[in-house]
This record gives C-alpha cells, structure tokens and sequence, in this order.
C-alpha cells in the first residue's frame, strides 16, 4: 500500500486511469481519434516493457528487438492470408514462432557481449527483414492486407469491437506489467540482475547464468510478439517496416526515456514518445518555418536533454532520492 | 592420515607470449590454510581463476574433493563446494548487503527457474542470509546497499558471500587488499576463527597476516611454484628472499 501512495505509485495509477478512461471520455465527446492514439501507444508500451526486462534488468542491449513485433504480426498476416482466422491458431503461431526465433537469436547473441551483442542482433533482426521483403507471396516490401481480425470464437469478444480491441490492449498491457513486476523480484529475476551487473561473480557463485539469461530473452519475445499480434490486429495491416532496425532503435528510446529497469517507465517512455511523435507535426509555422514538418528538431534534442539530466529517464521524476550514478 | 582437498597437476596459462601460469603442480590438505605468496604480476590471480573455473587452462589437471573437475564450469566447481572471493571487490552494489549472501545462497539452492514468487521475501534464503552476515560483523549493515558500505566492510561481504554455502575450500585473492592495518587485522582473526573448518587457498601480499594464518606457504614467481613449506622454512629459504622477501 505505501508504494502505491509514493509519487511514483500515484503517477502510474493516473497513467493507467488515463488509459482505461480514454474511451469512454472520447465516447462521450464523439471522438474516435484518442482511441486509436492511445491503442498503439500502449502496443508500444507492451513492447517496451518486453525490452526493458532484456535491456534495463538484465544488461542485455538489444538492438533488434523490433524482430519480434515484425514475427509477430507476420504470424498473423501470413495465417489470415490463408484464410486461417483462428485468434486461438494465430496465438500459437505468435507464441510459438517467437519462441523459436527468440531461442535462436539468443543463443547466437548470448555468447557475445556489449558491441558485439548489439550489433548481432540488429543483424539478425535486419536478416529477418529482408527475407520477407524477398517473399513476393507475402506483398514483399508493399506489406501484407489483413482482412480478417483474429476470432476467438467467443460470442461476448469480438476485436471487431472497438472498444473490445481497445481493452484487450490494455489489459494485456496490465498483464505485461504484472508479469514483469513478478519476475523481476523473482529467484529468476535475481539472477537476470546480478548478471548484468557482473556476470562473472555469479558464476563464480555457482550460477550457469547464459540458460538464464536467454531463457529471459524468449521471455521478452514472446511478450513482444504478443504486441506485434495486437499491432496486426490494430492496423489490419503487417510491413516489413514493423521489424525495420530503427524501430527497434525507437523501442530503445522510449525504454531509456522513461527510465531503464523501473517497471513503469517504459509505459511512461512509450505514452510519451508516441504521443510527441502525433502532436509535433502538428505544430504551427513560425515565421515562414514550418515547425511540425521539421518536428523531429524538436524530438530528437527533447530525447535528448531527457536522458542527459535524468539518469533513469522520466521515472526518476517520481524517485525520491536520485538514482545511485 | 591426512587427505587432499585439491590436487593440482602441471596447470599451465598463457596470455599470448606471457606464460602466467607455468607449470603449477599444488597439493592442498583438506583443513589447512594453504598461502600463496609472490610478487606482483607472479600469476596468482590467474591460477585462482583457473582454479575457480573462470579462465579456461592451457594445460594440466585438478582434482578436488576426489574428484577430477579439469572440465568443469565455474558453476559446476562452485555447486562442488569450491569457493572463491575476489581481489577487486565484486559485490552486487544495487542489492543490499543481505540480499548479496541471499543470492549466494540462492546459488546452491536448487534451479532458478522460479519466476513468479517474491525471492526478498523468502525466509528459505534471508534466514541464513541474516546469520552469515552477523558471523562476520554486518549484522546490523543488512539493509545497507552493498555499493554504500565502506570498503573494509564490502571486503567482509565479499567473504560472506563466499562462506555462505559452507564451501569444503575457499580460494581467497588478497582478501586484505586495500585495507588499513586494524580492518586487516580484524580480517585476520576472522579468517583465523574459521581455520580449521574450511580449507584455504589464501593469497595475500599482508606478510604478517600470511605468517599468522598459513599452516604452509607456497612461493609463485613468474608463474612456477619456487618452494613450498612451512611459515619458518620459507622464512629462512634463501632462494625465497632472494627472489621476493628480499625485495619487499
Ligand atoms: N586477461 C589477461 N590478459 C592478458 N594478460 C593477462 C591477463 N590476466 C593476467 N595477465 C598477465 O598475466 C600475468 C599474471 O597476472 P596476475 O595473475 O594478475 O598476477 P598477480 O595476481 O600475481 O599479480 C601478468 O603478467 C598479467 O599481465
Ligand atoms: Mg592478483
């Protein structure tokens, strides 16, 4: 109970309310367009999170994490496209493809460290990439149609609802959330941990930590492809952008902007990168320049100051004492 | 009849021209406190990691408890009851003092594929925590976060962690590095109060702390064991001061 009064406790139940509110305030002011901002910011989240558990828990600097949302939307855009419209079968497909491919990237990038860890798994996420821009069958780089949603064939849920689909997302954010709380403060979360901060001592204390720590990275995969599968189902629509490797640069941002290895701060991260990314284009001219076309000179320095004056990105707004340096 | 803990055979290291450790045959009884002494540079924190499993050997053989562990991980060794602390302080500095031995224990008890039960809270590993961590004086430092204690006293956490699973043999690198005289002195009775209850591997360059403890002394110079003897055998060897003491 004290930690939810905290500032910090406080700050993420209003995001949440915020959340869980939007569609009935846009309902009742006849708008649809919040809705559909605020879906997609906390896919985003989702993914997020999924990041922050490899990235800012357990040290594992992944820049190919977008490989997952792009697995993960293809399962279902690749499954639809044969007219398979299970949500059940398209689950398993997601779950399991990630798994898979979460399995053997980290296995691969698990036995190398800083650099090298970063630059393989952008590279094999870019591998993804442009095997399914080589595959005409699947719209190659013009992306695949989804005309059908993922059907649960339940009677009361339907993603054709819109505000069914909105709820999905965010409990499965909660859900994300909820996970990630539990793990971190897990057995398994101590080791993920105390790898990251020196790997060797937990060896030497008689951890086998590399089962550990891929074990995690399916982890996180499985949870971000999960998001890659709502994005589909979102946008009825999968390209090979979703795995592009600055997606998976923007995913990074938005974890070290709302605060690596907090729990909230990729919510925070993801709500605000999405959110400034919809507002600043919209920004007005001043003096003959248009602001919001050129509106990522205002994003990149914002993201910019954020991660030079606060440590732990947004998050450590809402910490009472600063973050140890 | 006494019975060897550890059994080194001819454990050889090289870092590309340097031979680091160069032939290193040891024998440790089980009980004693074995030193090794050596200038700086000589390989004795090498031959602790390779020991330790950490650093893979060249060449050569160990045998610990009976058994022969030259293929073994670092893992492995440790979960056989070989321990080791560290010359540079590796203490969790986000984790709290108590939560550092919680997790050395956590290493010795069963898998850790546990993702869903709180570990901070889990009396199976805290318990014992606690009580290691009064044994060597943080008792009331246990909710302290391991990168605000004092170095003496992140020196006596490193040692707790490594006596938390009740290792057979503890592999210490310099555990008085860095200390003034009266935290190495408190360091020395400690190391004196568990004598005899673990056997040691104890590397120090503390000369009086070494001639305290040591039941046997092995000198190491540019990775070859030159003698091995008693505290007063060594003392007197006259190729021992030419080559080290001499130089201190
Ligand atoms: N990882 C390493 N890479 C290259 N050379 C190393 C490495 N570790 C140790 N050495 C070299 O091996 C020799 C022994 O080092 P070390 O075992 O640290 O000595 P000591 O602990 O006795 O001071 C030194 O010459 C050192 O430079
Ligand atoms: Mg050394």
């Amino acid at each position: 109970m004290k930690q939810l009064m905290s500032a910090k406790g406080i700050f993420a139940i209003s995001v949440v309310l915020l959340c869980a509110l939007v569609p009935l305030i846009s309902a009742a002011l006849d708008n649809t367009y919040w809705p559909g901002v605020f879906m997609r910011a906390m896919i985003w989240a989702i993914a997020a999170i999924s990041l922050n558990l490899i990235l800012g828990y357990g040290g594992m600097v992944s820049f190919g994490h977008a490989l997952f949302l792009g697995v993960g939307g293809y399962a279902v855009g690749i499954l639809a496209y044969y007219e398979i419209d299970s949500g059940w079968i398209h689950l398993f497909a997601v779950l399991g493809s990630c798994a898979i491919i979460g399995l053997i990237v980290g296995a691969v990038s698990l036995r190398t460290r800083g650099v090298y860890f970063i630059m393989i798994t952008m590279a094999l996420s870019q591998m993804m990439y442009y095997l399914i821009i080589s595959i005409d069958e699947y719209g190659s780089d013009d992306g695949l149609v989804i005309y059908n949603r993922s059907d649960f064939g339940l009677s009361f849920f339907s993603l054709d609802n819109p505000n069914t689909l909105y709820y999905t997302i965010f409990f499965c954010m909660l859900g994300a959330l909820w996970l990630c709380a539990r793990i971190v403060g897990s057995r398994f979360g101590n080791v993920i941990r105390g790898a990251a901060s020196n790997e060797t001592r937990m060896q030497a204390m008689g951890f086998p930590t590399y089962r550990y720590r891929l074990t995690c990275f399916v982890i996180s995969g499985l949870i971000c492809g999960l998001a890659g599968m709502l994005s589909a189902n979102v946008e009825s629509f999968i390209s090979p952008d979703a795995l592009h490797w600055t997606k998976s640069g923007e995913l990074i941002f938005m974890v070290v902007l709302g605060g690596m290895a907090t729990l909230f701060g990729p919510v925070a991260g993801a709500l605000v990168f999405w959110l400034l990314s919809e507002f600043l284009p919209q920004l007005p001219e001043i003096n003959g320049f248009r602001l919001g076309e050129h509106w990522h000179l205002i994003f990149g320095p914002f993201l910019l100051l954020v991660i030079i004056f606060f440590r732990r990105g947004i998050a450590s707004l809402f910490e009472r004492e600063g973050a140890r340096p | 009849m006494s019975t060897v803990m550890l059994e080194v055979k001819e454990l050889r290291k090289s870092f590309g021209g340097v031979k680091a450790t160069d032939g290193v045959s040891l024998e440790v009884i089980e009980g004693e406190v074995h030193a090794i002494i050596g200038p700086n540079g000589a390989g004795k924190t090498t031959l602790i990691s390779q020991l330790s499993g950490l650093q893979r050997s060249d060449g050569g053989s160990t045998v610990f408890a009976g058994r022969d562990i030259t293929r073994l991980s670092a893992p492995a060794r440790s979960r056989l009851g070989l321990a080791r602390t560290f010359q540079i302080t590796s203490v969790f500095h986000d984790f709290t003092a108590l939560q550092n031995v919680a997790l050395a224990i956590q290493a010795h008890s069963g898998h850790s594929f546990r993702f869903l039960k709180d570990a901070s809270s889990d009396q199976v590993l805290t318990e014992p925590a606690r009580r290691r961590l009064a044994d060597v004086g943080l008792g009331e430092r246990a909710d302290i976060p391991a990168g605000d204690l004092a170095h003496g006293e992140q020196r006596q956490l490193e040692i707790a962690m490594a006596l938390a699973t009740d290792p057979k043999m503890l592999l210490l690198d310099e555990p008085m590095a860095g200390m003034g005289p009266a935290d190495s002195a408190d360091m020395t009775s400690y190391l004196k109060s568990i004598k005899g209850q673990v056997t040691m591997l104890l590397v120090e360059h503390d000369m009086q702390a070494v001639f305290q403890l040591a039941d046997r002394i092995s000198v190491l110079v540019y990775g070859r064991i030159i003698a091995t003897g008693d505290p007063q055998s060594i003392r007197s060897n006259k190729e021992v001061r030419e080559a080290y003491l001499g130089e201190d």
